[in-house]
């Protein structure tokens, strides 16, 4: 059983949903992520998403692409962080690690060594931000073949006929977009975004992340409700970027994650 | 050649094109795609898109015999596009009217737009008055400190100009921050991408937009030549104009088509802009095509005398126009583009945008090589105007 269905099956018999937190591999420091990756571990998250950094990012609000800017200039290049995963991996054998990103530093790799290494290191699974269903087949597949499961977004705006793509093709989960904008952004609409949560779930028969938008604890407690799992970037990555060395950017994402545990920890009164 | 009929269903050019966009904008894009299918299809949107392109922005404008330069350069006979006599100065106009209509049509309210030298965003600034508009444009930070005076223009014209301060704060970046807007707001927004990159259907919408250029122009070469040119030049940076004058020539086997992207200071430096030349195929901004990339696939800061080819994509048709060997790509540097500029000012009385200085430098080079009773039309893409402060500065003379 991969890593992602162990947690998902464990927090179904716990009726809760899970955290992950989202930090940018290679910022506030070289040194940082993995250390990090621990302390967001011992602080409560149950999975983590690391995102390699690209130059583009065009799907992100301004928090993660100043992050992923400080981080290529730092010298971060995806292999680093396929490393900082197996460095992981070392003292941590559980936690499931997504990594999430855009297509075209992959395809610099290619997405067949892509995917050996990352499944090699001990990824569980990959969001390429930008490839969509439609031209993302092969790639799918590559990631399916090597046991990395290959984790679609949806929108509030994906048709009937798009998720069906996305059932064919995605695992793991389904990350769900909550709101019609970047990542940072601001949101109101939850009771019908859990709505939507709900019909996805059923018509995916996969677990339904969401992300975007979820900011503090009181939204995350919420989201907790009705989706299976609760992603936190821009407003943890934002912490981090003022930190000044490695120690205080543990302490504080232990901090953050801390405020944020005990919100998922409330049993789901709906499903 | 088979007919050449691209791109396919999903916006494919060969392995180029097709839409590696957020999934929130999938749902637009298809609807875009449609509205616009079913606008092409409209007699009446067309006649609208005609008599728009005919009172408003000036159209058809003249294919020029540039007589004196041809002689001077004792070759082939040069003709010119001419584009800068447009409305706004530039080509960039014929896509902004057409998607300007498509978005009213749509009944979206609210247009954005990015721009690089600033002529396509004057250009939408300018549609979205005259259909009522409201219009945000992004532009880099370093590309308004360049480009001042069309940021006043399109300021006059209504319209808001929003700084880019992330990544290299030029044209790529704008056009993420464009995207990123697009994201926000996809319900009441129209974004009028101002080249033939992007996803699936901009690429194609477009050319299509801009297929007038090439369509006229080859209807005036064979009025005042009585043939078809041997070769047509133009300037390469997302490509727009060159799909434009070079769409109607693909399937006419004997025209070369011969695109010219920005060698800035010489390719060994890597300091340029010329992806086709010297990047390899990879993704940006919705779709696949040639890239200038480091190692990593990390997108590569460019460099070009002029904003407007200074982007580090290019449109995926060109790519596969590279690949099947259809067109022929090369560069020019900042300093024959310049010198180009210069030669037109001072002996056909035309001052050219610097982007279209490029196109110019490459015909100015092979015309001496032909027969004086061959043909090179060069899209004469915009007027330089807007260069006249980056020229001036390059002399040492401030305005």
């Amino acid at each position: 059983m991969s890593r992602l269905t162990a947690m998902f099956a464990l927090l179904q018999q716990k009726n809760r949903a899970a955290l992950i937190p989202f930090i940018t591999a290679g910022d506030p420091s070289l040194t940082a992520t993995v250390p990090l990756m621990h302390a967001l571990v011992e602080s409560g998250a149950d999975a983590i998403e690391l995102g390699m950094p690209f130059s583009d990012p065009m799907a992100d609000g301004p928090s993660i692409q100043r992050a992923s800017e400080r981080a290529l200039g730092r010298g971060v290049k995806l292999r680093m962080v396929l490393e900082w995963v197996r460095e992981f991996r070392h003292s941590n054998q559980q936690t499931p690690v997504i990594l999430m990103g855009y297509l075209n530093p992959l395809e610099a790799m290619g997405m067949a060594t892509f995917a050996e290494l990352a499944a090699e290191v001990g990824v569980d699974g990959v969001i390429v931000v930008d490839l969509t269903p439609e031209e993302g087949r092969e790639e799918s597949a590559l990631l399916k073949a090597c046991g990395v499961d290959p984790i679609f977004l949806l929108a509030p705006t994906s048709g009937a006929a798009r998720v069906q793509t996305v059932r064919e093709l995605g695992s793991g989960f389904v990350y769900y977009v909550s709101l019609r904008g970047i990542t940072g952004a601001a949101q109101s609409d939850w009771p019908e975004v859990l709505k939507r949560v709900g019909e996805l779930r059923q018509a995916l028969a996969l677990p339904v992340a969401i992300g975007f938008g979820i900011r503090d604890a009181g939204t995350v407690a919420r989201v907790a409700q009705g989706a299976d799992a609760v992603v936190v970037g821009s407003a943890l990555v934002e912490q981090l970027a003022d930190c000044r060395d490695d120690q205080t950017a543990v302490q504080v994402a232990k901090i953050f994650i801390q405020g944020l545990a005990d919100a998922v920890q409330k049993p789901r009164s709906i499903q | 050649m088979d007919k050449y009929e691209l791109p396919d269903a999903m916006g494919h050019y060969g392995p180029y094109g097709g839409r590696f966009v957020a999934e929130t904008l999938i749902p637009a894009l298809d609807e875009l795609n449609q509205a616009y299918q079913e606008a092409q299809a409209d007699p009446e949107f067309r006649a609208e898109l005609h008599s728009e392109l005919r009172q408003f922005v000036g159209r058809p404008n003249p294919l020029y015999h540039a007589e004196r330069i041809s002689r001077r350069l004792g070759g082939a006979q040069i003709y010119l596009k001419r584009e800068d006599l447009n409305h706004t100065g530039a080509h960039k106009i014929n896509n902004a009217v057409g998607q300007a209509l498509l978005a009213r049509r749509m009944g979206k309210k609210r247009i954005i737009a990015e721009t690089g030298a600033g002529q396509h965003g004057v250009a939408t600034a300018t549609v979205a008055t005259r259909y009522g508009m409201e219009c945000l444009v992004y532009m880099g930070e370093e590309d308004i400190q360049r480009q001042s005076s069309n940021v006043f223009r399109m300021r006059l014209l209504g319209a808001q100009v929003a700084a880019v301060t992330s990544g290299t704060r030029t044209l790529k970046d704008a056009l993420n921050e464009a995207l990123r807007d697009w994201v926000t707001h996809v319900d009441n927004t129209f974004y009028v991408i101002g080249t033939v990159a992007g996803p699936h259907p901009y690429p194609a919408m477009v050319r299509d937009f801009h297929r007038v250029i090439g369509d006229e122009a080859r209807a005036q070469c064979l009025e005042l030549t009585g043939r078809l040119p041997d070769v047509c030049v133009a300037c390469v940076g997302g490509g727009s104009n060159a799909i434009g004058l070079f769409y109607p020539f693909i399937n006419d086997q004997s025209v070369r088509l011969i695109g010219v992207e920005a060698g800035g200071l010489g390719l060994s430096t890597g300091q340029h802009a010329a992806p086709l030349t010297s990047g390899r195929p990879g993704v940006l901004h919705g779709n696949r095509t040639y890239l200038m990339e480091d190692e990593d696939g990390q997108i590569l800061p460019t460099h070009s005398i002029s904003a407007g080819l200074d982007y580090p994509g290019v449109g995926p048709e060109h790519a596969y126009l590279k690949d099947i060997g259809r067109a022929e790509y090369v560069v020019a540097t900042d300093q024959e583009a310049l010198q180009a500029f210069h030669e037109l000012c001072r002996t056909e009385g035309i001052i050219p945008a610097l982007e279209t200085a490029h196109a110019l430098a490459h015909a100015f080079a092979i015309a001496p090589g032909m027969r004086s009773d061959q043909t090179i039309i060069v899209n004469l893409s915009g007027r330089g105007d807007k260069d006249i402060h980056t020229v001036a500065a390059l002399e040492g003379i401030h305005l």
